[in-house]
């Protein structure tokens, strides 16, 4: 009894050096948050809060936050897959090529399209000529930059659920006769969801903090390309009040659909 | 021992903190010396329009104060007087329009009242040779014509706003950039076909881009104000470099960029 009783206390006890650190770090997270909402002009927050602009820019970023995910859920789970499961020459070096973009300034990120998908980039000149398709400074151009900055966060999520994942399901149905196709789809994909969904959130939410590789790939204006961060940026150039509004309404928004989606598809222990 | 070298970490911590706070203030006393000489570190917040005679302006005036340092911090005129208004540790700052020195002022931060030291005025800004053909504003509407712009909140995009009006000239430009240097970087890339720039930007980038003139322009002139800042930490440094710019030497710098005297 005694026995249990210790086990009991020595597992609740928490060390002081984890504890210390691990307050310490939480303030740190969280005392920027506080200071916005401090100073947040709570008086006049109703009628900044309708003003147009804001919500033209916050719907423009949950869309294309939206869209930049989807894009990199078609491209980055098969290409986590083929990290995870196919030997092939070069595997690390392609692994830390997707991890380049977590690396690079977002700003070199966009210079980087730009140099690609420009006017005068690589493909950029033979996409408007062949299919007249230009992306800079196009909403289109919006999803491109936030999907090469945050799908690496997607793939090495995925790619961590799937060498997680036990390879024996696979391989029981590989015996009874299923291709590798169908194994992904009825085996696989379930047996890494929730890691493929925290992949996506993770993704989502880089996407729609998004700035530097999309005001300069996709440049700023309201409605097209102006995302709630460069607009938080561009409001912090004459009106502090107006940035901290708008920072205010970015968290929320962000903060309450992770949550959502928390309770609903990632279910911790 | 776990709490020792907990200690231990935190003082780390501390340390480290401590370094990147002190990291803030130059550590070497900065002051006049004997002989009226400026020492120390002089930090300017210039903007973006300045940031070659202002380069070249820092460097003069260090050769002429051995033993002075002069940082620059270039950008938007109006986020630079937000970083003062915030407390951001500046000795000057030079505006490329009156509106954001006004910020400063009014916030109660500037030593004495702000003076003009230059001004500029607004080219179009095209490609080297102008491949389309540029000769005024009116182009800029043409179809196929894609125009940067600075955003409304700096004081490039104030005067092209002004310029645009004067002119009765409606324009949908794909882009308002954050600053002037934002807004020449899409002509220099080749993304945009013409940016509203200053003079001296377009000067500055002479081997990828050509300014045309445009009548317009001289209605929206913009003054440059300088001013040394109430909390400098360097104030003797401040009011040096502030009245260097204003002496002969750095006026001709900056009648070599293409400003106009004030």
């Amino acid at each position: 009894m005694s026995v249990v009783l210790d086990a009991a206390r020595r597992r609740g006890r928490v060390p002081a050096a984890l504890l210390i650190p691990a307050g310490l770090g939480l303030i740190f997270l969280v005392l920027p948050l506080a200071g916005l909402v401090v100073r947040a002009p709570w008086s006049t927050l109703p009628q900044r809060l309708t003003e147009p602009g804001a919500l033209t820019a916050l719907r423009l970023s949950v869309q294309t936050a939206t869209l930049a995910t989807v894009l990199c859920l078609l491209l980055g789970v098969p290409l986590a897959w083929l990290l995870a499961r196919v030997e092939f020459p070069g595997r690390r070096l392609v692994r830390a090529l997707v991890t380049v973009p977590l690396v690079l300034p977002p700003v070199v990120g966009g210079v980087a399209l730009l140099l690609v998908f420009g006017r005068r980039g690589l493909l950029g000149g033979w996409l408007d000529a062949t299919f007249g398709i230009t992306l800079p400074f196009t909403t289109a151009g919006v999803v491109l930059a936030e999907s090469f900055v945050a799908m690496p966060f997607l793939v090495i999520a995925v790619e961590g659920a799937l060498r997680a994942a036990d390879h024996r399901y696979e391989e029981a149905a590989a015996t009874l006769g299923a291709g590798r196709w169908t194994t992904f789809t009825h085996v696989t994909l379930p047996l890494v969801a929730p890691g493929l969904a925290a992949g996506a959130v993770l993704c989502w939410a880089r996407a729609l903090g998004e700035f530097g590789a999309t005001i300069t790939f996709a440049g700023n204006y309201p409605g097209r390309t102006q995302t709630m961060p460069l607009a938080v940026y561009l409001a912090l150039e004459t009106d502090l009040e107006s940035a901290i509004v708008l920072s205010l309404v970015l968290l929320i928004v962000s903060v309450g659909i992770l949550a959502a989606l928390r309770d609903r598809w990632i279910t911790g222990p | 021992m776990s709490g020792r070298r907990l200690r231990t970490a935190l003082a780390a911590v501390v340390a480290a903190a401590g370094l990147a706070v002190s990291g803030c203030a130059p550590d070497e006393a900065p002051q006049a010396a004997a002989d009226g000489r400026v020492t120390g570190t002089v930090t300017v917040f210039a903007a973006a329009s300045l940031t070659e005679s202002f380069t070249r302006i820092g460097r003069d005036f260090e050769a002429a104060n051995p033993g002075s340092t002069v940082t620059l911090n270039f950008a938007g005129s109006s986020a630079l007087a937000n970083q003062i208004n915030q407390g951001a540790p500046a000795d000057v700052f030079a505006s490329a329009a009156p509106a954001p020195m006004t910020t400063v002022t009014e916030a109660g931060n500037a030593d004495g009242t702000p003076s003009s030291f230059a001004r500029n005025q607004l080219v179009i800004a095209v490609s080297r040779g102008n491949p389309k053909g540029v000769t005024g504003l009116a182009d800029l509407t043409r179809p196929g014509v894609k125009v940067a712009l600075c955003t409304d909140q700096v004081p490039c995009g104030a005067a092209a706003r002004t310029a645009l009006d004067a002119a009765g000239v409606a324009l949908t430009p794909v882009t308002l950039e954050q600053d002037v240097k934002g807004a020449l970087a899409k002509v220099k890339l080749g993304e945009v076909d013409a940016a509203l720039v200053y003079r001296t930007d377009a000067r500055a980038a002479t081997a990828e881009v050509t300014g045309v003139e445009f009548p317009e322009s001289a209605r929206a002139v913009n003054d440059y104000p300088i001013v040394a800042l109430k909390e400098a930490p360097n104030p003797a440094g401040a009011r040096a470099f502030v009245a260097y710019v204003r002496s002969a030497p750095a006026q001709a710098v900056l009648a070599g960029a293409g400003f106009q005297a004030p």
